[in-house]
Parts: C-alpha cells; sequence; structure tokens
C-alpha cells in the first residue's frame, strides 16, 4: 500500500548532534521527509511521551532529514532524550512554504526558529546576496552560525548573530538589528520565524518599508491536517493556511503577536 | 422553478443543507463565519462542558492506513461561558451550539450561559465514545438521557438536536426516549469507538489507546443508522459520518435525513468541500428535477 502521510510512519535516529547543551538535531533516514519544502513540518510522536509539531530539518546526508529540538517541557524533553538506535513516529509534511525570492535576502531566525531558514538556505540561488541574522539569549545558546557560513560558502553573505546579554556578537535583541537593517539597506525579501514577538517587530518593520515578508507561526497543535481548530490564528489555521503567511495578510489579523490559545482553546495574551 | 437547496430540520430552517459537524474547527468566531462564507449551510461548535478541558495529550488524531480517521482529542474545549462570551456578537452564522455533561443540572447551566447569544438550536452530544462518565456513557443509560432531554426541553425554546452514536446499548432505545422527551431532531451518528497499534513500537498509537472512527469507513453505518431511524420513527433527521462529497449527501436524503453534517472531509479535502457538495447537489436536482430537498427526503424507502 502506498504510504498514507497522516499516519505516523516509525523511523530510527541514526545521529545525535548536541548543537547547545539545551538543543540537539536528531537525524534519521526517510523517502519523504528530506525533500520537503522550507517550512514544513511534522508531527513527530515520541512513543510513550506525546506528538510535537516540528519544523524539517535538513541533513548533509542525502535521503536523510532532522529535527532539531530544544528541551523545554516534558514532551520536548521526551524527544531531546532519543538515542542513537530509538524510534520515533513522523506523519506529514505538513502546511505551506516560503516562496523563495531572488536578489537580496535576508533571514531572521531565533532559537529553533531557525530550523525552516536552514532549509530555506538550501533552496537560495548562488546569485542570491543572503543576510542571516541570528538571535540568542547567550553565547552558550547561539548554534547554526557555522552551517549557515557553510550553506552560503558560495554566496556574498553575511552571518550575523545578536545576543540578549552580549556575550556573543552584537549586543541586544535581533528586532533591533531588523529595524537597523531594513532601514539603512534595501531588501527584495525578509524571512522570520521564532517568538512570536520577535516575528511581530520583523513585520512591522519591513511591511512598513514596503519589502515582502513572510513569518512562519507556531501554535497549539494537535491534528497538523485542519479538522481540531487548536491551532487558529483569527480566521486562519496554522497548520493548512499555513504556516507560513505574508507579512499584509499578518498586518490585518487581530491575533498575531498580540493572543495565542491554551490547551483548552482558551484566547491568552502574550 | 429554480431548485433550492434550503432545507427545514423540523423547526430549523437553513439556506444550506450541509453543516459542519461539532469538534471540527469549532475554537474561533473567526473561522466560523470563515467557513459559513465557504457555504456551511450551519456551524455545530465543539462539545461545550461546564468548565474548560485541555483534552488529552498527543497524539489525538492520526489517519488510517486504508482511509478515515481516528481521534481522541478527549473533547477539549474552553468552557461554556468563555465560549459564550466569544460569540455573543455574532449575528449572521448560524451557530448550533453542542453541549456535553453527565446530569441534567450541567445541561441547564451551560443553556443559561447562552442567553445572549443567538443560537440556532443545541445538540446534545449523547455518543461521545472516548471520554468517561459523558457522552455514550450518557446515550447508554435511558434514564439520564430522559432526565436530560426533559430538563433542556423545559430550559429553552430553542429546538434541542440528541447526536447519537454507536454504544453497548441499542442506539435506537435513545432515539425513542429523546423522542418521548420532546426532542425537535436526531444527528446520526458520532465516531465509532476504534483503535490502532503500531507494529513496530508494539504500542497503542492514541496517547488514550480507544478513540472514535470518523470518514469514509463509517459512512456506510451512518447511512444504515439513518434508514433505520427514520423507517421507525416520525422525526427530523440530521445524516453524519463520513460525507465528503455531492453523491454522499444525496444518499443521506434518501435514506432520510434533511441535513447533513461533515468533519472529516475538511481534513481531506478543506474547507471548499461545503461549495463542492452545495453545487453537487443543486446539479442533481436540476437533473431530476426537484426544487427542494424534502422531495427527495426518503426516497430510498419507496419499493
Ligand atoms: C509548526 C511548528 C514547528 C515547530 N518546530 C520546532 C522545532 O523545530 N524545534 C523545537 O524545538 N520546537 C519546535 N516547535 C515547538 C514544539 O512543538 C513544542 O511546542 C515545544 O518544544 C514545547 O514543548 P514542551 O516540551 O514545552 O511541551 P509540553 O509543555 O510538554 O506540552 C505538551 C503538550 O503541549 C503541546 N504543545 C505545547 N506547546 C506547543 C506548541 N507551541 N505547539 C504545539 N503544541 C504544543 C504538545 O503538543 C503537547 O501535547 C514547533 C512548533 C510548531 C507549531
Ligand atoms: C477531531 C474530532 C473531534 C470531534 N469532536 C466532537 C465533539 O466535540 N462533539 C461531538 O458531538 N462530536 C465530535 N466529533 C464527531 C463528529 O462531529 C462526527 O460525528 C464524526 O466525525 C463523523 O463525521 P465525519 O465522518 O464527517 O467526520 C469529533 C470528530 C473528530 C474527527
Ligand atoms: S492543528 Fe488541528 S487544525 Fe491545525
Amino acid at each position: 500500500m502506498q504510504r498514507n502521510l497522516n499516519h505516523p510512519t516509525i523511523v530510527t535516529i541514526e545521529k545525535v548532534i548536541d548543537e547547545t547543551p539545551t538543543v540537539r538535531t536528531l537525524v534519521f533516514s526517510d523517502d519523504v521527509m528530506p525533500t520537503v519544502l522550507p517550512g514544513q513540518f511534522a508531527m513527530v510522536w515520541i512513543p510513550g511521551v506525546n506528538e510535537l509539531p516540528m519544523s524539517v530539518m535538513i541533513s548533509k546526508e542525502s535521503g536523510k532529514a532532522a529535527f532539531t529540538v530544544r528541551k523545554h517541557g516534558p514532551s520536548s524533553t521526551g524527544l531531546f532524550n532519543v538515542p542513537v538506535g530509538g524510534q520515533i513516529g513522523i506523519r506529514g509534511p505538513y502546511g505551506n512554504s516560503f516562496d523563495v525570492k531572488e536578489g537580496k535576502l535576508l533571514l531572521v531566525g531565533g532559537g529553533t526558529g531557525l530550523v525552516p531558514m536552514m532549509r530555506l538556505l538550501s533552496f537560495v540561488k548562488p546569485t542570491d546576496d543572503v543576510t542571516v541574522l541570528m538571535g540568542a539569549k547567550s553565547k552558550d545558546e547561539v548554534f547554526f552560525e557555522d552551517l549557515s557560513n557553510e550553506l552560503l560558502k558560495n554566496n556574498p553573505h553575511q552571518v550575523i548573530v545578536s545576543t540578549d546579554d552580549g556575550s556573543y556578537g552584537e549586543k541586544g535583541f535581533v528586532t533591533d538589528l531588523v529595524e537597523k537593517l531594513v532601514s539603512e539597506t534595501h531588501f527584495d525579501a525578509v524571512y522570520v520565524c521564532g517568538p512570536e514577538i520577535m516575528m511581530y517587530k520583523t513585520v512591522q518593520a519591513a511591511h512598513a518599508k514596503q519589502i515582502f515578508v513572510q513569518a512562519s507561526l507556531e501554535r497549539m497543535m494537535k491534528c497538523g491536517v485542519g479538522i481540531c481548530g487548536s491551532c487558529c490564528v483569527g480566521e486562519d489555521l496554522a497548520c493548512r493556511d499555513g504556516t507560513v503567511f505574508d507579512g499584509g495578510h499578518l498586518s490585518k489579523n487581530k491575533e498575531f503577536g498580540h493572543f495565542h490559545r491554551n490547551k483548552a482553546g482558551i484566547l491568552e495574551n502574550y | 422553478m429554480k431548485p433550492s437547496i434550503a432545507t427545514s430540520i423540523g423547526q430549523i430552517q437553513l439556506d444550506k443543507p450541509v453543516m459542519l459537524a461539532s469538534g471540527i474547527l469549532g475554537i474561533s468566531l473567526d473561522v466560523f463565519n470563515r467557513l459559513y462564507a465557504s457555504g456551511a449551510g450551519a456551524v455545530v461548535t465543539k462539545s461545550l462542558s461546564t468548565v474548560s478541558w485541555e483534552g488529552y495529550p498527543n497524539p489525538t488524531i492520526f489517519s488510517v492506513k486504508g482511509g478515515g480517521w481516528i481521534n481522541a482529542v478527549g473533547l477539549s474545549n474552553p468552557g461554556a461561558s468563555n465560549f459564550a462570551k466569544m460569540i455573543e456578537p455574532n449575528q449572521d452564522v448560524p451557530i448550533i451550539v453542542s453541549l456535553v455533561g453527565s446530569v441534567p443540572e450541567d445541561f441547564e447551566m451551560m443553556i443559561k450561559e447562552f442567553k445572549n447569544c443567538k443560537v440556532k438550536a443545541y445538540e446534545l452530544n449523547l455518543s461521545c465514545p472516548h471520554v468517561a462518565k459523558v457522552g455514550l456513557e450518557v446515550g447508554d443509560d435511558p434514564g439520564l438521557v430522559k432526565a436530560i432531554v426533559s430538563t433542556v426541553k423545559n430550559a429553552t425554546d430553542v429546538p434541542a438536536i440528541a447526536k447519537v452514536g454507536l454504544g453497548t446499548s441499542n442506539y435506537l432505545n435513545t432515539v425513542s426516549t429523546a423522542i418521548d422527551c420532546g426532542i425537535d431532531a436526531i444527528t446520526a451518528i458520532n465516531t465509532v469507538r476504534a483503535m490502532a497499534i503500531d507494529v513496530e513500537t508494539q504500542r497503542p498509537i492514541l496517547s488514550n489507546k480507544f478513540g472514535g472512527l470518523s470518514g469514509t469507513p463509517i459512512k456506510p453505518i451512518a447511512l444504515r443508522c439513518v434508514y433505520e431511524i427514520s423507517s421507525k420513527y416520525d422525526i427530523p433527521i440530521i445524516g453524519c459520518g463520513g460525507i465528503s462529497t455531492w453523491e454522499d449527501a444525496i444518499e443521506f436524503f434518501l435514506a432520510g435525513a434533511s441535513g447533513v453534517q461533515l468533519g472529516s472531509a475538511i481534513g481531506d479535502n478543506w474547507v471548499g468541500v461545503f461549495d463542492d457538495i452545495n453545487k453537487g447537489i443543486l446539479d442533481y436536482m436540476k437533473r431530476k428535477n426537484y426544487s427542494t430537498i424534502k422531495e427527495m427526503v426518503g426516497l430510498a424507502k419507496k419499493s
């Protein structure tokens, strides 16, 4: 029978890469996940623990994909602790993807929001001039800096790191840098994924300058296919209409940047 | 005369016969507006309880290899009072409020919460197959069904619908008890208790182990139930279970339903499914020379 993408397929973890003390990349072989579009995600079942939405990370080896997870609550810690040889279930890919534009591109990622940005980097053309802006709390939490430089080795590019405490790279919030960059330089497109406040400010800054901007939203997800309703943002369903939305669309959404819903579906302030 | 797809399910008048089933996409008024604009005749809310429920941990939904879905979301919902506040501003969308509880007082209390809302009907969930003390456990207890339906009928003039499913007792007894207590219509059916086990990890996939099967695999069962109810009782029926095309909808009309609901088809075909089905029904009516849905209801029982 043909693979049912909405049914968990079991894969075995082949390699675990420690990115920071709290972030790991788990590599596995699969027929489907290595070829997904930038921004797409999977529902990842950690048997006995939970099932979580995870952006699909690239792997340097062909036929392999990965998840990069930060240990946070019990579920993500469960995934973080899956050893080499451990099995997880994956369904998807779900969601739409970033529109890959050409020219001068700005990619902004915070924390594990960098994952879809890495896949996006694997889609840029050698002629694109790419700036990657990564935000982290402190030096310990910086990851994918080397990977970004490597993926962009044939492009005109710069990778800028900012840390909240100034322990590495530029000091301050990544959004301050975004505002500075978009006011000084012309960009053809801006892409952002990370904490929602960061995306909100980035979208506002780029949209105000009439620069094409897209953000990938995170919401509570249960089904991933547009049935359960838990991921709604205004009239949009993050899993099915997104997760990638245009800045113009987002600037009209009453909930983006202001509210999200808890597990019972109650609207809460950010 | 130009055919019309408007329909009446007893006192409930709808411009279009295909509704959103309970539990699907149901927590935001903005989403309801969108579904109404996409051609849904009405939207049924998630089943609401007296207090908010988080539901079960994931995995809560996945699709079966051969088609259809199994879910045990665990009736996660923001609670009747939070929900009522959200839909208060609504004027345009026909909203059917689904309620779930374990004693008559739960239903009475929740109906009070909706006093400032425009509610087209209440649907009483007597059939959720995967949450203890509510749903099927209520539907399987004739004394409780009697008490709940009577209480609801006394508490409001808004029409009340009983949603039934396949539990441990004969669902036709639930139907007949509800009719005796003055229920205005029946929705048939809810999901069917089911499970799936992953052979690699040798575990049930759902965190709750058991869930409810929905989608195309249950359509023949739901159709049989609608035919059975309409053959035995004179009560307006809403068909639900595995409907995803206009042919499915027509089959349910022919079996005796005056309206239909769908849920899983949204996972398979997204929100355009409402307009597709509406168009298909209209074309069929033109081709067969019907001017109202009513003319088709129960036709398969001729012979
Ligand atoms: C599209 C998408 C892509 C993501 N990609 C990544 C990624 O690449 N790497 C990464 O580390 N994290 C990613 N996340 C976040 C991740 O899914 C978890 O939300 C996060 O790891 C927090 O988990 P926890 O351990 O705190 O959950 P717990 O506190 O243990 O909570 C468990 C329950 O909450 C649910 N839950 C909690 N927060 C969320 C949330 N934001 N979205 C959905 N369900 C939630 C889980 O489904 C689960 O049922 C992504 C989220 C989304 C929506
Ligand atoms: C994810 C999900 C959640 C559901 N939640 C509810 C609910 O809260 N109340 C209810 O009466 N039925 C609920 N149902 C059952 C549906 O309303 C419907 O009866 C069933 O899915 C069969 O229709 P379908 O095959 O068109 O999906 C749910 C179904 C699904 C798939
Ligand atoms: S996760 Fe269920 S609708 Fe989006």
